[in-house]
């Protein structure tokens, strides 16, 4: 036990070794930033949405967190949190599926890697997801594709935005062609929203690759990106492996997207609530008055 | 070995050796050998079927895989009394991975697109192994579209190892052109049947695999992973490659039995590359009842059909 420890209270310290993730600083409620190496104060920086008040590096954000921050305070209701995976295959790898799901549930305390509200931006109704990475790594199975497309339809019947925070490795190879067919699925309802002129808009944070962002991800009718999140369809070590040789630095990184066309623009996390409100603004009609 | 052949068809190589051998002995013999070689093709077929009785999931993705297994263009051949082939995305380049073009089946004309895949060193790179670019994909979005506003049915054909994961491929929007084709083929206003006829290779595959009916050739596979890559990434080893294919469920009967898939068109004894015309023309004959199927379908109601099929995949609990 180092210095820092012992001062402690004991609280801290166990809140340390399981909050700090991938912090590396397992020193309580210091967390060293990704970006810069400066060493944060973890409340601090929570306040700061998990942005370095330094370099601006964003941090992972749970999905429950992310969406309570962007809402109007008070006006956030879940959505279909009884929703929970099965196991259609009995799929076992190394280890069952069924052990994996109950692993990552209690890490997270999330029902399955997706998380649906409804409530208020700046006044206008929203429907609002957004993925779970430490949930097996925000993959997309039945669950996760049956919430979107149940927020895509609510979003249609209401006649209300969405919007989709995405941080994923891409579909959820336990729940094989199950999981392929949730981007079909997806884009189906999204489909529907295309007709009726509801607006989607989709936020890619770190990182949004594989079959959602072969679907969902990319299919906003605004595409958005945090800064240097890494975006593309396949990971990195894939396609280094097939073209066997490095990449350039920066490739699949948000800016490289809106430099080749991919997306619209990238929104610093903290004017995140700002832009998305003006954005829907600009799109949806403000509701006549009766 | 003969290298045409899989490890497990070698018996069936062997025999089939053995016959030429006798018939080509037989020549200008006086002899009479027709009765040997009688016995000899009644032991091939009965081999034959005893080794494809019992294939694991790993000897059929390798038999979807199979060298000589038709392509997309194998078929168009046999199927359509005509057929133009259509090029170009309209915007960067023509992507020989995907084919696509306006066909005739049975007096009947149709929009056809497939992954092709190449036959020799020389195709098989033309083609980039059946690994679509982006350009691929718009292509193939370009053609329903105009299949749409034709009225013409489409039907698509799928044999691909996945999309291709380059540089150049994610540069030019990877993600976004396979997100596109999903969102499109939902909501496209004309009868859509896909066929499985090799390898239904993840995201690669289901961008042109969103339609009214989907088939799968008894012995192709659609996964969405392959099992090598599941293998690397869930144990870590690519030599488990055997497990992943038998967890992944990815054969033509587990996934009809799990309703993922509406029909299993069964192949020849051997598999479709022992038999590529007697394939195609059982194909032909299940399209076209399929597209008589859903030709009697008003449009709103096959949109209607097809959404609510797309809006039933998936296993969970509330």
């Amino acid at each position: 036990m180092n210095w820092l420890q012992k001062i402690m209270t004991p609280r801290a310290r166990t809140q340390s070794t399981t909050t700090a993730g991938k912090g590396k600083v397992p020193e309580g409620v210091w967390e060293k930033c990704g970006g810069c190496g400066a060493v944060l104060y973890r409340p601090e920086l929570e306040r700061n949405l998990m942005v370095c008040p330094k370099c601006g590096h964003h941090h992972p954000m749970g999905a429950r967190e992310r969406l309570l921050s962007l809402l109007d305070e008070g006006s956030t209701q879940e959505l279909w949190a009884s929703l929970e995976p099965t196991d259609p295959l009995k799929f076992r790898d190394s280890k069952k599926y069924r052990d994996r799901i109950v692993a990552a549930q209690k890490k997270t305390g999330e029902k399955d890697a997706l998380l649906v509200v409804n409530g208020r931006l700046k006044g206008r109704p929203l429907v609002a997801a957004a993925f779970e990475f430490s949930y097996m790594g925000g993959s997309m199975g039945s669950v996760v594709g049956e919430k979107f497309t149940r927020a895509a339809e609510r979003a249609l019947a209401d006649r209300s935005a969405l919007v989709c925070f995405s941080a994923t490795g891409g579909a959820r190879m336990q729940e094989a062609l199950f999981s392929l067919m949730q981007m079909a699925k997806t884009s189906a309802a999204l489909a529907r929203m295309r007709d009726a002129g509801v607006p989607y808009v989709s936020v890619m944070t770190n990182p949004t690759t594989g079959g959602v962002s072969a679907s969902l991800a990319m299919l906003g009718d605004i595409n958005i990106g945090e800064p240097k999140a890494l975006i593309g369809f396949a990971g990195p070590r894939v396609i280094e492996q097939t073209v066997r040789e490095t990449l350039p630095e920066g490739f699949q990184r948000s800016e490289f997207l809106l430099e080749h066309g991919a997306i619209d623009l990238i929104v610093d996390r903290r004017e995140m609530r700002d832009k998305l409100a003006e954005l829907f603004g600009l799109l949806m009609k403000a509701p006549r008055a009766a | 070995m003969n290298p045409n052949f899989l490890d497990f068809e070698q018996p069936i190589a062997e025999l089939e050796a053995k016959v030429e051998e006798l018939r080509h002995a037989s020549y200008g013999q006086a002899f009479n050998i027709d009765e040997e070689v009688a016995r000899l093709r009644e032991k091939l077929k009965i081999k034959t079927a005893e080794i494809f009785r019992n294939l694991n999931s790993w000897q059929i993705t390798q038999l979807s895989r199979h060298p000589a297994r038709p392509y997309t263009l194998d078929y168009v051949g046999v199927i359509c009394e005509e057929f133009q082939e259509l090029a170009g995305d309209r915007a960067y380049a023509d992507d020989a991975a995907i084919v696509g073009g306006l066909g005739r089946i049975s007096g009947r004309p149709v929009m056809i697109i497939g992954h092709q895949k190449g036959r020799d060193t020389k195709t098989k790179v033309r083609r980039n192994f059946g690994m679509p670019r982006p350009e691929g994909y718009r292509k193939a979005l370009r053609l329903m579209k105009m299949a749409e506003r034709f009225g013409l049915p489409l039907l698509t054909f799928i044999d691909t190892p996945g999309a291709y994961p380059g540089v150049g491929a994610e540069e030019r929007g990877q993600s976004e052109a396979i997100a596109r084709n999903l969102l499109e083929m939902a909501d496209l206003k004309t009868p859509i049947v896909c066929t499985v006829i090799g390898e239904g290779g993840s995201g690669g595959a289901l961008a042109i695999g969103v339609g009214d009916r989907v088939n799968m050739l008894q012995y192709s596979t659609y996964s969405v992973i392959s099992p090598e890559g599941c293998a690397s990434i869930l144990w870590k080893s690519q030599d488990k490659a055997r497990d992943a294919a038998e967890a992944l469920g990815m054969t033509a009967p587990r996934l009809h039995e799990l309703g993922l898939v509406d029909k299993v068109i069964r192949e020849p004894l051997g598999g479709a590359h022992r038999n590529p015309r007697s394939m195609a023309i059982r194909l032909k004959a299940v399209l076209m009842n399929q597209l008589d199927e859903l030709g009697a379908i008003a449009e709103p109601e096959l949109l209607k059909q097809r959404y609510q099929r797309l809006r039933s995949y998936g296993a969970y609990q509330e």
